[in-house]
């Protein structure tokens, strides 16, 4: 199996190749969890790349049912075509739709899937797909088929921890936390967004970023995909280096609470 | 093997199950760690914990456990006391010996690495073979090697033991106090939906009407279903200035948490100073024109509401004991009293403290105990609040 190693555009700590490695050997879901903005769901599309993988995306609402993930049976539809004298009423097949998950398993070769925000389903939803991700294969009654994974696909799951996830389902992840890139690492994920950006402006960035990440009364911390926009909004004013830590120009951009922007419009110095 | 650290785990209060020993077990023999003791850390960490507010815990067992336990380091400490000159000068770039270097594949550099290790005597700088800073060599640190290995200088030290040993992960854990998020989420706890009370359905059922409307072929089936609602009404009583001032951001935090989330089915909010007596407030000033009797609270509010008082529980003892003056007929007679009434009332209630039972002066560890004797008392921290808000729904 190929190893993980970052790629150009996803720069990754040691510890979360090694997560991703370990997850793919065993394979067991990655479990990844971390502030938001630190680019969780990032990963799954680094690791697809790096692999030459097709990823396949599955977004959790808080309304998705784990069955929408397996399957759909359109009942509707076929009902429409039977009063309607459709052809092919008798195939149920026709009307049974596969979900993202069953997308995954059908797949002619090892695909990526990314469950995305787990935790903003309900509080049942990962006990219910814990056969599925275990055993890679489900049933389908109205048809009387069994899908199975040809190809157990590499299963990346987020969550913003909003929810706790029931310990059942832990218990078969292998868990990784983002933690918030030190200045080093956000220097060189800067760079991998910014090839070309000025040293000097890269330093005075960074220091008013974690200046004001630092403040304890701040209410949103600002996060990496801000910082990201602040640089771009920086250039793009052709802001002068000199007043970038003296004065933070485009505040909006980092801080996004009202309070916060008072708060650091007092208190800056 | 090392069966004894599952079970320091485990006494320590991580959840781990014999499902993540075995694949821990699995992983070593696929070597994962990659024979390293960095990698073992991060292996056993990846695989055994499953929050991040339980690394803290983690590092601290693995730290006890495999202190004693002597570990190949990768690389001598020889060595890397010679590597340490990060001021020396700079060697000569040499664009030949940079073009070779960027040649080699990972697994050459590794293997030349490997062989150096035992082949180096001594202090090399400035050079193209051996380990040493400042030169033209793929091994060593400050050097001008487009591609090799770092060894020493900077970020040398990501050893297990470094690792485990900075404890970054102590503001995960999850008895720290809080900001709002935090609360909201341990506030959600408490719920319970009507769909374990007996209510009648009365809820139209898109999906199952279509369902069903289908499977019968098209002659229309109507459904409903049980309406799904959070039932739970809270009375949440908060102490109001004096000590409490030292917590007002705490309890602000707290105040928006309850009050934002418009989660609940009812929610009351009232506020008394130090101990309730006849008389709650609704606002935080404890403005009298706008105050209520306790006894009306008692007669108007159900039993099934969740009684929260929030406080530091710190008082004289003359506060909470000394009967009023002259109480009226059906009101209580001290502070004590209104306390156990409203215990009496509200089956299902909780105290949440900001702060620990006082250390000093013995009078008001007395009212303290008093107040703990009657209500579950619990840290107003995440931890504190997730017991709390369970030992509320308990039935």
């Amino acid at each position: 199996m190929k190893e993980f190693k970052g790629s150009q555009n996803y720069v990754a700590s040691e510890e979360l190749l090694r997560a991703a490695n370990i997850a793919m050997v065993l394979e067991k879901p990655l479990l990844i969890k971390g502030e938001p903005g630190t680019g969780k769901t990032m990963l799954a599309e680094a690791i697809a790349q790096a692999l030459g993988k097709n990823l396949i995306i599955w977004n959790i609402k808080s309304t998705t049912k784990a069955q929408d993930g397996l399957y759909v049976y359109d009942v509707v539809q076929r009902l429409y075509d039977s009063q309607f004298g459709g052809q092919g009423v008798d195939d149920i097949e026709k009307y049974v739709r596969l979900g993202k998950l069953g997308e995954a398993f059908t797949a002619e070769e090892q695909v990526i899937l990314l469950i995305d925000e787990i935790d903003k389903a309900d509080l049942e939803f990962p006990n219910d797909l814990l056969w599925e991700l275990d055993r890679m294969e489900f049933h389908i009654p109205e048809t009387g088929c069994t899908v199975k994974a040809s190809h157990r696909p590499v299963v990346i799951i987020t969550s913003n921890a909003e929810k706790e996830l029931p310990d059942a389902f832990l218990r078969r992840c292998v868990f990784h936390y983002i933690e918030f890139p030190d200045k080093e690492l956000m220097a060189d994920i800067v760079r991998v967004h910014y090839p070309d950006i000025q040293e000097k402006l890269l330093t005075q960035v960074l220091e008013a970023f974690y200046k004001i990440r630092s403040l304890p009364q701040i209410k949103k911390k600002p996060s990496t995909s801000e910082i990201i926009d602040w640089i771009q909004a920086l250039q793009h004013g052709g802001v002068d280096v000199g007043r970038i830590v003296k004065e933070v120009p485009y505040l909006g951009v980092l801080l996004k609470k009202n309070e916060d922007i008072d708060m650091l419009r007092r208190t800056w110095r | 093997m090392f069966e004894d650290f599952l079970y320091l785990l485990r006494s320590r209060g991580l959840k781990v199950s014999l499902t993540e020993w075995m694949a821990l077990v699995q992983a070593l023999h696929e070597n994962l760690h990659q024979a390293s003791f960095t990698g073992f850390y991060h292996l056993c960490r990846c695989l055994l914990v499953k929050s991040e507010a339980d690394f803290d815990a983690f590092d601290r067992a693995f730290l006890d456990y495999f202190q004693e336990v002597d570990f190949q380091q990768e690389v001598s400490q020889e060595l890397l006391n010679w590597l340490d000159r990060p001021n020396a000068p700079m060697g000569e770039y040499d664009e030949q010996q940079a073009e070779l270097n960027e040649s080699l594949s990972t697994l050459e550099i590794e293997t030349m690495f490997q062989e150096r290790k035992n082949e180096q005597r001594e202090q090399h700088n400035c050079g193209n073979y051996w380990v040493g800073t400042h030169g033209m060599s793929i091994f060593g640190n400050m050097g001008l090697s487009p591609v090799g290995i770092r060894v020493g200088g900077q970020s040398q030290s990501r050893r297990a033991f470094r690792v485990a040993g900075e404890r970054r992960y102590r503001d995960f854990r999850h008895d720290n106090t809080l900001d709002i998020r935090q609360l909201q989420v341990a506030l959600r706890r408490l719920r319970q939906f009507s769909g374990l009370v007996d209510l009648p359905p009365s809820e139209f059922d898109v999906d199952s009407t279509i369902q069903d409307t289908a499977n019968s072929a098209g002659l229309l089936k109507v459904r409903y279903k049980k309406p799904r609602q959070n039932t739970v009404k809270v009375l949440l009583l908060m102490d109001s200035g004096g000590s409490m001032e030292h917590y007002a951001q705490l309890c602000s935090a707290l105040f928006q948490a309850v009050t934002r989330a418009g989660y609940f089915k009812e929610l009351k909010i009232f506020y008394f100073h130090n101990c309730p007596y006849t008389r709650l407030y609704r606002d935080p000033t404890l403005n009298p024109n706008n105050a209520v009797p306790v006894s009306w609270l008692l007669s108007n509010l159900t039993p099934e509401y969740k009684l929260i008082f929030v406080g530091d529980a710190q008082m004289s003892p003359h506060e909470i004991f000394d009967p009023f003056p002259s109480p009226r007929e059906g009101e209580p007679a001290s502070g004590v009293d209104c306390l156990r009434r409203l215990r009496e009332r509200y089956r299902h209630a909780v105290w949440l403290n900001p702060s620990d039972r006082p250390e000093w002066g013995g009078e008001w560890t007395e009212s303290y105990d008093a107040i703990e004797g009657l209500f579950p008392m619990y840290p107003l921290t995440v931890e504190g609040i997730e017991t709390g808000m369970k030992k509320l729904l308990a039935r």
